[in-house]
């Protein structure tokens, strides 16, 4: 008997090209919960902790004047950080993905760089440079400024972990674009400002906005880097993941998991956002034209 | 080995892509299965492969050689499958890609290396493409990768052959030559195949038989040229070549036109209602002078000389349009240029019962 | 002919935005890590592997790089699955799941860090089950190996990802006609396909597990010689004053990324040159 003699039961058609029941159902068992169990409950357990000891508890940990200081400081960070890596992925992806020139490969990878370099590296580089024993520690010094160990190192750090973000979410959708629509609008007599303002920025807006998303959540939870240029001084130089290093190490267990709880909030936020944000980008380039059906 | 196909329907959520459709093909026949995309053509090639199942009804069935397989998923259907865009796998050479299917047997059946090799080997040599089998598809023009994924589909030795359109991806030239080698081929083999395009002039030049296929049902099934000079429903007619609609009747099977400026208002001549009548650009003449019967008078607006015919477009004073096919010796005969009034009257013209109302040209 | 940096365009602003990027770069980017770099060499050989090779430094290396393979190591396999389910197959939820796995990204890592402590304590929701087995995970390298599994889940997931959808359902097709069972079809055809971009996805796992410290640092217990990751040690060494120790360790955490960026590169390219030209 022969393969093609084979038949199974009349009535028990599958669709041809899936896997039998048992097999589809224990996977996506494993699946859901792999997922729960590695990312849910961390993410549960931040706010059970946090409401331990019931709202009196999570408020008095939120408002110690030391938290409040660890936010105000961690906004300022944000809104140094942000903006300023935000001009520059839009400087950078005009300049790469408008025109041709030699060494723009080296430039996109030199980009990417802090990726790959591990947060307390991050942090140690600045110290190495603005440390005391740094390349321009005496000089500072002699100046009387501090960057190491104040609030100048902790935005520097954070202008560091956060450089990329913006640029490389914004280069590959400008080059996707070319640059038909710019000359377009230059024929049409629109100025270099015009043009920008007007055609590429609106192209491109959803992934400048994810990428400022993205940016905003590292630049409030980076922990490594600040941590080594920071010198963790209580309502100085703390950001709110080191407040909570420091309530932790402290056992004030409620108190840290009450401050960690506004960070998982802002991660939720920030997957709510980021998932509206990627359905619009896929909407916007699912309306570019493909290939034809015949 | 023989097809047969009874009342199969298909529906993807609401849309329906086949209604009740019913088709034998024969032993060793290549069949053209033909229509617009959306006509449920390549719903019904699937259906036969096993990729598709057809909606559950008890009297549907599919048959090979009188044996019902509806039940026998792909894998035991012994059919050979050729893909629209090749679906060659990329990772593989094309000996590697031809052999797969041999390779995949159960160890019983599996044929050896070496058996594999010399039928990779012979399989090639039919394809034309002999020191081909160490390349990759990425290394392949279009033509050639749609060679090597009939290979591959040959070389389990399928009981039928079917073919999604096969050669949709390919540029005209390729496609002419392709089509050519396909029926020598067939006629090699005898294969039983069945072939999806939804280009007319393919089906007709490479099958024996063509379904033609429109909104989820056939429209008619017959030879190419049956279906091409006796065709049976407008759609037919109009589907496979140019088609002028004029309105009128027939009586005693001779054509009389309505006069074309009143052809809404007019007042009937008889009792039968004025219809719709099919003809072919070559079912029309040209005069210059109406000598007798009937006629439309228009004027000549583009003239299109290359090529064996003559192709004259002309202006009705009602503002249709009509293409007519002449020789090239009588189109010299009548010395026509753009702006010359004429007639065009019609040689030949067809009626179909129950057709709907259609506009000039 | 005239060598020119830079193809003619009619857009403005190419000096402009080029002349800020490349000093915003430089000022941000490359000053820092050029310390790095002559901190490094001003050292000299002798110097780097006096630190290099003393036994904490050693050790501290050793755990960083066996964790974080055995971390990637079980993203690539649960990851996969993970993958394969939310494109292929439909179940209650999968929205929310499929937002859910970027969570690592979006977490701070202090924040996953105390959690994840909580949770496997022996206290904890996940723990007081695993102590009645005597099984006992934080303050151990296998702390370090979950906490590393959760900041690289979302590497291999979203990597793979798209390589799923990508495959082109008429190459499965195919492959049933010609005979071939589910199994086959993914053996032969589905995984050639797909394993750069599960090597990528591994490979920048292990990149992030090499480098990460917030979520380890309390999970660990920071135990000289047996649970102290290399990062960790960079800010004991600094803490010491010991520059030249913190940056020798870096060195080595820098390299070693940089080697793991060139192999995804290399991957990368090493995929696309096997497919080139198929549309």
């Amino acid at each position: 008997m022969t393969a093609s003699q084979q038949r199974i039961a009349p009535g028990r058609m599958m669709p041809p090209l899936q896997e039998s029941s048992w097999v589809r159902w224990s996977l996506t068992a494993f699946s859901c919960s792999f997922l729960i169990l590695f990312l849910f409950v961390p993410l549960v357990v931040v706010f059970t902790e946090a409401l331990r000891k019931g709202f009196g508890a999570y408020w008095a940990g939120i408002t110690d004047p030391t938290a409040w200081s660890a936010i105000k400081l961690t906004v300022l960070v944000v809104g140094i950080s942000v903006p300023l890596n935000l001009v520059f992925g839009l400087a950078a992806s005009w300049a790469i993905a408008k025109f041709e020139f030699w060494g723009k490969s080296l430039l996109i990878t030199l980009i990417d760089l802090p990726f790959a370099v591990s947060p307390v590296v991050s942090g140690l580089i600045f110290v190495l440079l603005f440390g005391i024993h740094g390349w321009f520690g005496k000089w500072l010094d002699a100046w009387g400024l501090q960057v190491i160990f104040a609030v100048p190192g902790v935005v520097l750090a954070t202008v560091f972990v956060t450089f990329p973000f913006v640029a490389r979410e914004v280069i590959p959708l400008m080059q996707e674009q070319g640059t038909e629509q710019e000359q377009a609008a230059l024929t049409l007599g629109a100025n270099g400002w015009q043009t920008f303002w007007y055609v590429t920025l609106p192209n491109v807006r959803w992934a400048v906005l994810y990428g400022v998303i993205l940016c905003n959540a590292r630049a409030m939870g980076e922990f490594g880097a600040v941590s080594v240029v920071s010198g963790h001084i209580r309502g100085k130089t703390n950001t709110i993941p080191l407040h909570v290093e420091i309530l932790y190490n402290e056992y004030n267990f409620v108190a840290a998991f009450a401050v960690a709880s506004l960070l998982a909030l802002l991660a939720l936020v920030t997957l709510v956002a980021k998932t509206l944000v990627e359905r619009r980008i896929h909407y916007s380039t699912s309306l570019e034209p493909t290939t034809v059906e015949s | 080995m023989s097809i047969e196909v009874r009342n199969i329907s298909k529906s993807f959520g609401n849309f329906t892509a086949l209604r009740d459709v019913s088709l034998q093909v024969h032993d060793g026949e290549l069949l053209a299965l033909l229509g617009p995309s959306g006509s449920g053509k390549t719903t019904l090639l699937r259906i036969i492969s096993g990729l598709e199942v057809p909606n559950p009804n008890p009297s549907s069935d599919i048959l090979f050689h009188g044996q019902s397989v509806v039940d026998r998923p792909v894998r035991h259907r012994e059919v050979g499958f050729v893909f629209q865009h090749y679906a060659l796998f990329r990772h593989m050479s094309v000996a590697d890609n031809i052999g797969f299917g041999l390779r995949m047997r159960p160890r019983a059946t599996r044929p050896s290396k070496s058996e594999i090799r010399d039928r990779v080997g012979k399989l090639l040599k039919l394809i034309q493409l002999e020191g081909f089998g160490d390349r990759f598809p990425s290394q392949l023009s279009g033509g050639q990768r749609q060679r090597v994924a009939l290979a591959r589909a040959l070389a389990v030795e399928p009981k039928v052959l079917l073919l999604d359109e096969p050669f949709g991806a390919l540029d005209a030239k390729v496609r002419q030559g392709l089509r050519t080698w396909l029926r020598r081929l067939h006629d090699e083999i005898h294969l039983t195949s069945v072939l999806v395009t939804h280009d007319q002039e393919e089906a007709l030049e490479v099958a024996d038989r063509v379904v033609v296929m429109n909104q989820s049902r056939i429209e008619q099934i017959g030879t190419p040229d049956e279906v091409f000079h006796h065709p049976k429903t407008p759609f037919v007619m109009e589907f496979l070549g140019q088609v002028n609609v004029f309105h009128g009747r027939v009586t005693k099977g001779k054509i009389e036109l309505d006069d074309p400026f009143t052809t809404e208002q007019h007042e009937p001549h008889n009792n039968s209602n004025p219809q719709a009548i099919y003809a072919r650009p070559h079912e029309l003449d040209i005069q210059r002078e109406l000598t007798n019967g009937e006629g439309i008078a228009a004027k000549v607006r583009r003239l299109h000389l290359a090529g064996p015919i003559a192709r004259v477009i002309l202006e009705a004073e009602n503002g249709g349009h009509v293409q007519v096919h002449l020789s090239l010796e009588r189109f010299y005969e009548l010395a026509l240029q753009p702006g010359v009034a004429a007639y065009v009257v019609p040689k030949s013209g067809r009626v179909f019962e129950g057709a709907s109302k259609t506009i000039l040209g | 002919m005239v060598w020119r940096l830079k193809k003619h365009s009619v857009l403005p602003g190419f000096g402009l935005t080029l002349g800020f990027t490349v000093f915003y770069l430089s000022l941000i980017v490359l000053l820092p890590l050029t310390a790095l770099c002559l901190k490094s060499t001003s050292m000299g050989w002798p110097q780097f592997w006096e630190t290099v090779s003393h036994p904490r430094v050693w050790a501290s290396c050793r755990l960083t790089f066996e964790t974080a393979a055995t971390a990637a190591l079980i993203n690539a396999v649960g990851g996969f699955i993970v993958a394969w389910c939310l494109v292929r197959y439909d179940f209650p939820l999968k929205r929310i799941f499929d937002a859910m796995v970027d969570l690592p990204f979006a977490l701070p890592t202090a924040v996953s860090g105390i959690s994840l402590t909580t949770i496997y304590a022996s206290s904890g929701w996940i723990g007081q089950w695993l102590a009645r087995w005597d099984i006992k995970l934080v303050y151990s390298r296998w702390g370090i190996i979950i906490a590393m599994t959760f900041i690289g889940l979302p590497f291999v997931v979203r990597t793979l990802q798209p390589a799923l959808e990508d495959l082109e359902k008429e190459n499965e097709e195919a492959a049933a006609c010609l005979g071939a069972n589910r199994w086959q079809t993914f053996r032969f055809v589905i995984w050639p396909t797909i394993i750069p971009a599960l090597l990528t996805g591994f490979a920048m796992a292990f990149a992030r597990g090499l480098g990460e410290y917030g979520s380890i640092v309390f999970i660990s217990g920071n135990m000289p010689m047996k649970t102290e990751i290399a990062s960790l040690l960079i800010i004991t060494k600094l803490e010491q004053h010991d520059l030249a120790g913190a940056t020798a360790i870096a060195v080595i955490l820098l390299v070693s990324s940089f080697v793991v960026l060139l192999c995804i590169n290399l991957l990368q390219w090493w995929s696309s040159e096997r497919v080139r030209g198929v549309a």
